[in-house]
């Protein structure tokens, strides 16, 4: 038998400081190995858990590889059509305004089928949480472009790389809403590293926050790997974020308490 | 002075092998398996005692597969 | 209390919901029913009942947000004209799929595309067969007066209610337009968050501790799942059909020739009885109130007893497909249209019985 390296003296309930949230079900998620799916996913989970608000939260999932959010958020949730959830969520919250309600959306569901629906949430104020992944790639369709794939980036229908000439630049939905006076809280993190999960989940807890104190739409985009669509190891993926994601989509807060943060 | 010392289990079946954690690790105390899980993945273990408790691991696992627990000794 | 008022088809309709105890209404502006909007607008039904109306980017949107609403087990109602229906077809599909209850109010105009503003029912095939994507059905009232487009209104919660299953009020710009006096009913109360609870089991409104989470979706991977779904919305229009067919039979006991007409059609139609049974001619009228489940039961029946039947409809022929199958081949079917937002004279249909059905 192999050494373990177990310490049972101090794995006990008074030394416990990390677990999976209870907000969680136990479902084994089907993301591929390292996708920051499933980070987003737990953080979502842990603010809510911590909040105390599990039997007053309604999520909406969308089209995409998320599709199945709800197999794994332990709390009640709604599935859209492809790019619709702000819409249903929209409802949702006028219906129940003293539910938490929000969306969890990729880039192609958000940012080109739902750019309608994403925008006139955000104009109008609606008092929701949007958590908007962006991993410039259509992950669960088997990696096509998506709005916010990178100039010269090869995905399944750009082959060659994204050709700005014909195919249009990406999309920076984010800076777009933040413009926006419907938005409260507009930020951009990511997931791949502990710093970067801790910031991201501190943006979410003040997301929802924001929601408690019906401040208006707070929008929280995640940068996130796609391993298996950009064709790269999990920890390489993230290298390659880093070196290519970051300097287009720059990370940081872009509005906090509705006004425009100046990065000049 | 009082010195940290922590200790993860690591829930194998569940684990999908990625390495995110092992490159969070500031005391490299995981590795991949030589092993396969349930699922066919090298899931990730513990190679030493080094471990301080500070939850690098289980923050960036995407599959929530790491419990953390730290003591003052 | 009960209220009589003069009123055109589509406020009769707005101020129905409002009576219904409706929850919202999403909607998006579109000629010619902009008027169940704007009439809602006016009316602040949140103050009246605390009723949510909201005017939606597009039609997509509105039913997307009705999808929403509906999930909750609330109340939510959505219109629109024929154009906005088609958009709306998507988000149909997965109310459709998802089983939630809602009404969609058509009120239909000329097409195809753009089309024209004028009345048609030229939106049939799209409303009785399904509309969008995969196998399903909408139950469809047809109302052929500004009274009907009020009651359809509760009439269609009831039903959306008892079947999980979106309604859709099949009308067209003649009854949205033109004004008559209505009775409205008495309004309903709205019903509390935990009255819901208690009602609809599977209405997200929150987790409740130490039971499951609610799941709304239209989602089902597995084939073999799917067909269960599938197989479980049959056994539900099977239902529909086995308790649901409402229509009119005007002066069929005795009739010898059968026009079968629904909504405005049905209004001329009936005209056109008069001046036949006037002239010594023996014609009946059937109306089916619901299209789908169609009255074909009825119509079988009385394909035995008269010598021809005509189906009178504004568009280039749609229900007679229906009314063909439920007549089985025993007696000639055909049809009389008018198109493209132009509405039949009496004469004219009165004409066509007895050149196609009367003389032919």
């Amino acid at each position: 038998m192999a050494q373990t390296f177990d310490r049972p003296e101090i794995q006990t309930p008074e030394n416990l400081v990390y677990s999976k949230t209870t907000c969680l079900t136990d479902n084994v998620m089907h993301y591929c190995p390292g996708c920051g799916h499933g980070t987003a996913h737990r953080l979502v989970a842990e603010v809510i858990e911590e909040m105390g608000i599990q039997s007053e939260t309604i999520g909406v999932a969308p089209v995409g590889c998320s599709v199945l959010a709800y197999n794994y958020f332990n709390f009640d949730v709604q599935q859209a059509a492809h790019g619709r959830a702000p819409a249903v969520a929209t409802a949702i919250k006028r219906l129940l305004p003293e539910k938490y309600v929000f969306t969890y959306q990729g880039d192609g569901d958000l940012a080109a089928i739902g750019t309608a629906e994403t925008i006139h949430a955000c104009n109008r104020g609606e008092n929701i949480v949007i958590v908007f992944i962006n991993n410039g790639i259509y992950g669960m369709t088997g990696g096509q472009m998506a709005p916010t794939t990178l100039p010269g980036m090869p995905t399944s229908t750009s082959p060659y790389g994204r050709d700005v000439e014909t195919m249009g630049n990406p999309l920076k939905i984010t800076e777009i809403v933040a413009m926006l006076p419907g938005t409260h809280f507009v930020t951009r993190q990511a997931v791949h590293t502990p710093a970067a999960v801790r910031k991201t989940k501190k943006s979410l807890r003040m997301a929802f926050e924001n929601q408690k104190l019906n401040k208006g739409l707070s929008f929280v985009e995640i940068l996130s790997n796609c391993n298996s669509g950009w064709k790269l190891s999990p920890v390489k993926a993230n290298k390659w974020m880093v070196d290519n994601m970051f300097p287009f989509y720059e990370l940081g807060d872009l509005k906090v308490n509705g006004e425009m943060i100046n990065k000049d | 002075m009082a010195k940290v010392v922590g200790d993860i289990i690591i829930d194998i079946e569940r684990c999908k092998g990625c390495e995110v954690c092992n490159a969070a690790c500031p005391n490299d105390v995981l590795e991949m398996s030589q092993e396969v899980n349930g699922k066919g993945y090298h899931y990730v273990i513990k190679v030493n005692a080094d471990c301080i408790g500070c939850s690098n691991c289980a923050v960036v696992c995407p599959d929530a597969v790491i419990t953390v627990y730290r003591a003052k000794v | 209390m009960k209220e009589l008022k003069l009123m055109k088809g589509n406020e009769a309709i707005a101020e129905a919901a409002i009576r219904a105890g409706a929850d919202a209404y999403f909607g998006y502006p579109i000629t010619p029913q902009s008027e169940i909007l704007e009439y809602l607008m006016m009316e602040k039904p949140h103050e009246r009942t605390g009723m949510v109306v909201l005017q939606a980017e597009s039609e997509v949107a509105a039913i997307n947000m009705v999808y929403g609403g509906a999930a909750c087990g609330k109340k939510v109602l959505t219109s629109s004209s024929s154009p906005g229906i088609s958009l709306k077809q998507e988000g149909i599909s997965y109310i459709a799929g998802a089983e939630l209850p809602c009404v969609i109010v058509n009120v239909v105009r000329g097409g195809p595309g753009l089309g024209t503003i004028q009345p048609s029912q030229s939106d049939y095939f799209q409303s009785v067969k399904g509309g969008g994507h995969g196998d399903y059905r909408l139950l469809v009232l047809a109302p052929a007066s500004v009274q009907e487009m009020a009651d359809h209104v509760g009439l269609g919660f009831d039903l959306a209610f008892k079947y999980r299953n979106p309604v859709l009020i099949l009308s067209d710009g003649v009854i949205g337009q033109m004004m008559e006096k209505v009775e409205l009913a008495e309004q309903t109360p709205r019903l509390s968050n935990e009255e819901l609870a208690e009602k609809y089991p599977w209405a997200t409104l929150g987790k409740r501790d130490g039971e499951p989470r609610h799941i709304i979706t239209s989602l089902e991977l597995e084939s073999s799942k799917q067909e269960i779904h599938n197989l479980k919305l049959q056994a539900k229009y099977k239902r529909m059909n086995e308790e649901e067919v409402r229509y009119e039979a005007i002066q069929c006991d005795d009739a010898e020739y059968l026009m079968v007409a629904f909504g405005s059609s049905a209004r001329i139609a009936q005209k056109v009885v008069s001046m036949a049974r006037e002239k010594g001619i023996k014609v009946g009228l059937l109306r089916p109130i619901t299209l789908y489940p169609f009255p074909s039961e009825i119509i079988h029946k009385l394909a035995g007893q008269v010598k021809g039947i005509l189906s009178v409809e504004m568009n280039a022929g749609q229900m007679i497909e229906d009314v063909k199958l439920a007549v089985c081949g025993k007696v000639k079917v055909e049809h009389f249209g008018r198109y493209g937002g132009m509405i039949p004279t009496p004469t004219e249909v009165f004409n066509a019985l007895e050149q196609k059905i009367i003389g032919g």
